[in-house]
């Protein structure tokens, strides 16, 4: 009974996850004269120090995200409900506005003739040079996604039962303690799932680096946004730069979970 | 038993405005095995929670050996609790969970100063004394063990062994059995009195179950409603309740509504009764405690004080419990001997199973029929 219901799903996930992926995996391992293998593959070379830097800024916008984030879970977490659900309304409404809208706003935030840019000059102190940084890509990606971190961390340090906390005290071990050995790796749950929530669209965005870092800062989604709908044109290079993409993310993710089994933190 | 360890003194406290402990005056003596029975939400574990540091009482004090600790957090008191969910840390194996408490440094006690020294344990001295404790609760080689790869019973074990490892001057446990089945809870009644017995320490036990208070203290504290209701022996709680709530609460008992009319004479049930009891007032209204074991039931109606009518019977395994109804009052009757229901049988008394309690404002129950109360066998799980 159960396996027929399950039809529909089956057939949709056939048709719009794997169909595709099949069609971006073949056009990956082609090119536009007919030849088929890795050829794709070698051409990446030169776009190795894209790849590390996509990387590298998602790294950093995670740590920042993670930074910001614990605390920020931690503390609301110790709030009464009425607290939580208006900070977390207010965490969450911005979201509600367009993406695109939001980072333009900080464009004009950041820009030389920008808000700040122009309160610096009235108060006769020298501008600064923000916008088309990679200072401000990274702004960009902790903005839009940190209730991504905060999110997760906050619902999992609330399950975890005020006995936890008593019996650690119970036991000897005062409030820094009882935070590092006993909330802290009970929380890592919350902490794998806002990394990989970070860490995933930070490293395949082009709207952020796009607007916030004036195609200066090329990076991973650019890059695939090129070849596809700009001037490089190559669905072949395209497909095969987002199958790369995907299998780092994948690995990243393998590891951050090995990790966090290792640490066996299943609640009661 | 020996020099009193704990003391609350006037210990009142109120939640949001409501008043949970009233005033509790109560001393815990060293080496005592002591339970604060009650049904739920009568203060019992709010009053174990002042003690172990959770909760700072509204009004009053609390000693520990002669020092006043009303403000002392729980990680510097000498006690360690066994929680009611056993609250194991489900990251740590059963080893670490034991010796969580091991691993952090404390005080040197030999030395004098202010603020002495702090000294950590070794990992062989550590390892010595986890394995000590593991042997105590019956858990020997469970070390590597996952906490969520043990029974409930297990867990419990762990639980204790956790807190007995830090050799605390009191043991605290918040109804630790209340989630084990019948048969494993009897056996860890045992085991804890065994336990107490080996360590030497003060426990002092919270339950609602008045047969595991009665089997494992050496005192028990019955509780209602924010105060203590009596402090006694469970000898002295079973045979003198001071009032209907103890005797209700602690076995079954018939409670009537009599009058007393002078010492050794009193009225219930419609007739003029010999008593033992003295010192009230003249026609003082009262309650009548009357345990269903003490009543015997026969089949002579015509030297029997009172009559009634079997309305049914039940079968308890050791005994017979009858439900027996004499007029507008129904009697129940703990016998080895059925009546078939439907039944005109006697009932008789002696003088000293007749027990006279002053009626508590409270318990004023207006309507003269007696109630035929078994509270101690709900459940009062909140």
């Amino acid at each position: 009974m159960s396996r027929r219901l399950a039809l529909p799903y089956a057939f949709w996930m056939a048709l719009f996850v794997v169909a595709p992926l099949v069609i971006v995996l073949f056009y990956a391992l082609t090119t536009e004269a007919g030849g088929f293998g890795l050829e794709n593959f070698i051409k990446l070379q030169v776009y190795v120090p894209v790849f590390l830097r996509s990387l590298w800024l998602a790294f950093i916008a995670t740590v920042l995200c993670l930074l910001i984030g614990y605390p920020a879970a931690y503390i609301l977490s110790r709030e009464t409900p009425s607290v939580q659900n208006s900070a977390i309304l207010l965490m969450m409404l911005p979201m509600w506005m367009n993406f695109l809208l939001r980072t333009y706003a900080w464009m004009s935030i950041l820009e030389d003739q920008g808000l700040i840019n122009n309160l610096l000059r009235s108060l006769r102190l020298p501008a600064l040079n923000m916008i088309n940084t990679q200072g401000a890509v990274v702004l960009g990606m902790v903005y839009n996604y940190l209730p991504f971190m905060i999110l997760p961390i906050f619902t999992i340090i609330q399950k975890i039962p005020p006995s936890m906390t008593e019996a650690a005290q119970d036991l000897g071990a005062n409030s820094r303690r009882v935070f590092r050995r006993v909330v802290f790796p009970l929380s890592l749950p919350g902490v794998l799932s806002g990394v990989t929530m970070v860490f995933v669209p930070s490293v395949s965005t082009f709207v952020i680096s796009k607007l916030l870092g004036g195609g200066k800062q090329l990076l991973l989604g650019d890059l695939i946004e090129m070849q596809f709908l700009g001037g490089a044109y190559n669905l072949h290079l395209g497909s095969m730069i987002s199958i790369v993409m995907m299998l780092i993310v994948l690995a990243g993710i393998q590891i951050m979970n090995r990790f966090g089994s290792r640490e066996e933190v299943a609640l009661p | 038993m020996s020099k009193e360890l704990i003391r609350l003194a006037d210990c009142s406290m109120a939640f949001d405005g409501e008043t949970v402990l009233n005033s509790i005056n109560l001393g815990i003596k060293d080496r005592e095995f002591l339970t604060l029975l009650g049904p739920s939400g009568c203060g019992k574990t709010t009053t174990l929670r002042i003690i172990g540091g959770f909760e700072t009482p509204t009004s009053g004090d609390v000693f520990f050996d002669g020092v006043r600790i009303n403000g002392v957090p729980p990680y510097k008191r000498k006690v360690n609790t066994v929680f009611q969910k056993y609250a194991l840390f489900p990251h740590l194996n059963v080893y670490e969970n034991i010796a969580f408490g091991l691993r952090i440094p404390r005080p040197d006690p030999s030395d004098t100063a202010m603020r002495p020294a702090k000294i950590s344990l070794g990992e062989k001295d550590i390892a010595r004394r986890v394995h000590e404790s593991l042997e105590l609760v019956g858990l020997r080689g469970y070390e590597k063990r996952r906490v969520h790869q043990l029974s409930g019973g297990q867990q419990q074990r762990v639980a204790i062994a956790r807190a007995v490892v830090n050799r605390p001057q009191v043991l605290l446990l918040d109804e630790p059995l209340g989630a084990l089945d019948l048969k494993l809870r009897k056996e860890m009644q045992q085991e804890l009195k065994t336990i107490q017995q080996q360590v030497g320490i003060t426990f002092v036990y919270v339950t609602h179950d008045q047969e595991e208070a009665l089997t494992m203290s050496d005192t028990v504290v019955v509780m209602n409603h924010g105060s203590i209701q009596q402090i006694g022996s469970p000898v002295d709680i079973y045979n003198e309740p001071v009032n209907a709530f103890v005797a209700d609460f602690i076995g079954e008992s018939n409670i009537l509504t009599g009058v007393m009319h002078r010492d050794y004479l009193v009225e219930f049930s419609g007739r003029q009764w010999e008593c033992v009891d003295t010192g009230f007032d003249p026609n003082q209204p009262v309650d009548v405690v009357i345990r269903p074991e003490d009543v015997t039931v026969t089949r002579d109606i015509a030297a029997a004080p009172l009559t009634g009518v079997v309305a049914s019977t039940t079968f308890k395994g050791v005994h017979y419990e009858m439900i027996i109804e004499c007029g507008d009052e129904r009697w129940m009757v703990h016998s080895t001997h059925a009546q078939p229901p439907g039944e005109t049988v006697g009932l008789s008394l002696e003088p000293v199973d007749i027990h006279i309690m002053d009626k508590p404002e409270e318990f004023d129950n207006p309507e003269s029929a007696a109630r035929v109360s078994d509270t101690a066998d709900e459940d009062f799980d909140a």
